[in-house]
């Protein structure tokens, strides 16, 4: 509704109401968290003072802040470290998913007979992997990565299939009348049609590479051979180093919300158009 | 009150005869029997009946999407997909491309770059009263654009024949006027061959040279009309005399195919 309209529109106290009602929601959905988040963590800075807690226990959130600052080269040349496994991870997670989803949209066959391998890698804990990925691996960045990949890739794969086999019979009877080729059809009908799927399958797997680079160093960093964020935590958990313990901590959350953010920006803007997931609600 | 089949006035040359067509589903449905059709070259026929009468199983094996259990499709000449437009129920286009694009893509498919295919598209588009509507996605058009956008995709081709299956069942009555409309002035100017399945008496009556009434369970030809009313057809035919005479002809056939379709039940095709 534009400014001009609302000034020539006299609204019934209904509609008044509803608009109303829209305007708090759209302030609401920012203030309210924030707000939440404030009070949390003046409650969590008043519980360090009320009860004096060692900061080695629990830092007040003032402390964290500062070593963050204080620590910042040491901390983000380590989030470098875990930010470019997870990328490249996220990146061969997209590769190896949607090839496997293109190999087995070309048969039925295919897909029967791989796809519970899939499912068999997905189901298997990775910390329970990795000791075996330890033996048979030498490279460091390839061990992680193929640890961040074997967490990553499942829900682009299972996603990138659903969306191939899901495109509309008639359109598929469309192409066949027109004598598309396989190709022909894997290209302009069928990954189109799959996008909206496997951009889905892509901001959960942006996280999971996220956690599975953490838990990859996590596991070779308790053996001493890992520099990313995961490693500073142990390092910072043997020496009762809490205030880094907890900026760490912090900048891998947030790492988090900004991989889901722009992931969530990227599909916004490829399905922004068509999709009714990017559609804005119309009454 | 059997109806005998009558021939249209007008005798052109054959396009397509079925001869004999029956269809089997492997659960044991028989959709088609022994169905004998020609379709002749420049035609506007109609199949009308229940549901369940295999009309649109018929339209499939017509378009080669489907092959019969029995009996021959006979071409006159060599006819290949290209030849055959379809449009279905739904307009069916690709919710991610733009009206251009859709209409382009039959042409696309064939090798023909969007360039070498822009004359083709720009003049269909006209064509169905979609210029300025290139770069619109489906989701902006409504029900009745987007079928103009899907019988522009069906018509760029251009092929000599166009199977409609109930193309304007889910639109509102004003707007299927107006199609129709439409469609018949875009089968006059070209005199492509038209199959038209519908359940609509008045739709058939008003659009076809031919009305073939079909009966359910088995799926046959029950009886054929011949709707002999000249061309252009409009506004005025749509409320004369002529027309609700012919509509209540084609009616009673119909409710005559009805009651000799076995079994109690109309759903489902």
């Amino acid at each position: 509704m534009t400014a001009i309209e609302q000034t020539v529109l006299t609204l019934d106290p209904e509609e008044a109401g509803r608009v109303r009602q829209e305007r708090l929601e759209r302030i609401g959905r920012w203030v309210l968290p924030l707000a939440i988040m404030i009070l949390a963590i003046w409650l969590w800075d008043r519980v360090c003072v009320w009860n004096e807690i060692p900061k080695y226990i629990l830092p007040r959130p003032g402390v964290v802040l500062q070593t963050l600052y204080d620590d910042a080269g040491l901390l983000f040349s380590s989030l470098l470290v875990t930010l470019r496994i997870t990328f490249l991870s996220l990146v061969l997670a997209v590769i190896g998913g949607v090839g496997l989803a293109v190999l087995f949209a070309q048969s039925k066959w295919v897909e029967m007979s791989f796809f519970p391998f899939a499912i068999v890698l997905q189901v298997t804990p990775i910390v329970a992997i990795f000791p075996l990925i330890n033996i048979y691996v030498n490279n460091q960045t390839v061990k992680l990565l193929l640890c961040a990949w074997i967490v990553a890739f499942f829900p682009i794969l299972s996603n990138t299939t659903l969306g191939l086999n899901s495109v509309d019979r008639n359109l598929r009877d469309m192409f066949k009348l027109n004598g598309a080729t396989r190709w022909q059809q894997l290209r302009y009908l069928r990954l189109p049609a799959a996008m909206p799927y496997f951009l889905g399958g892509l901001k959960i797997a942006g996280g999971l590479s996220l956690i599975g680079a953490v838990v990859a160093e996590f596991v070779a960093g308790a053996q001493g051979q890992s520099s990313g964020l995961a490693s500073r935590i142990i390092e910072a958990g043997y020496r009762l180093n809490a205030p880094r313990l907890f900026a760490a901590l912090i900048l891998i959350s947030l790492t988090g919300i900004l991989i889901f953010l722009v992931l969530s920006l990227v599909s916004h803007l490829v399905l922004r158009r068509w999709h009714e997931s990017a559609l804005k609600q119309e009454r | 009150m059997a109806q005998a089949p009558m021939t249209a006035s007008g005798e052109s040359p054959m396009l397509l005869a079925l001869r004999h067509v029956g269809k089997v589903f492997s659960n044991g449905v028989t959709a088609l029997s022994d169905v004998d059709l020609t379709i002749r070259e420049g035609d506007f026929l109609s199949l009308l009946g229940p549901s369940g009468c295999g009309k649109s199983t018929a339209l499939r094996l017509i378009a080669g999407l489907s092959t019969p259990t029995s009996g021959v499709l006979d071409w006159r000449g060599s006819i290949d997909r290209a030849n055959i437009g379809f449009v279905f129920q739904e307009p069916t286009l690709l919710p991610w491309a733009n009206v251009f694009d859709n209409v382009w893509l039959p042409l696309r498919l064939k090798g023909i770059s969007r360039a070498k295919a822009a004359p083709a598209v720009t003049e269909m588009l006209a064509r169905v009263h979609l210029t300025g509507f290139e770069n619109a996605v489906p989701r902006e058009l409504s029900g009745g654009m987007k079928m103009r956008v899907s019988i522009a995709r069906a018509m760029v081709t251009k092929p000599r024949i166009l199977l409609m299956d109930e193309p304007f069942a889910a639109l509102d009555e004003i707007t299927r006027f107006k199609l129709n409309n439409d469609l018949l002035e875009l089968w006059q100017d070209e005199r492509f061959t038209v199959v038209f399945v519908t359940h609509s008496v008045f739709e058939s009556v008003f659009l076809s040279n031919r009305v073939v009434v079909m009966a359910a369970r088995p799926g046959r030809v029950h009886a054929e009309l011949a709707i002999d009313a000249a061309y252009p057809r409009d506004e005025v035919f749509r409320t004369s005399p002529d027309y609700a005479a012919l509509c209540r002809q084609a009616s009673d056939i119909l409710v005559n195919a009805i009651n000799t379709s076995a079994g109690p039940h109309h759903d489902g095709h």
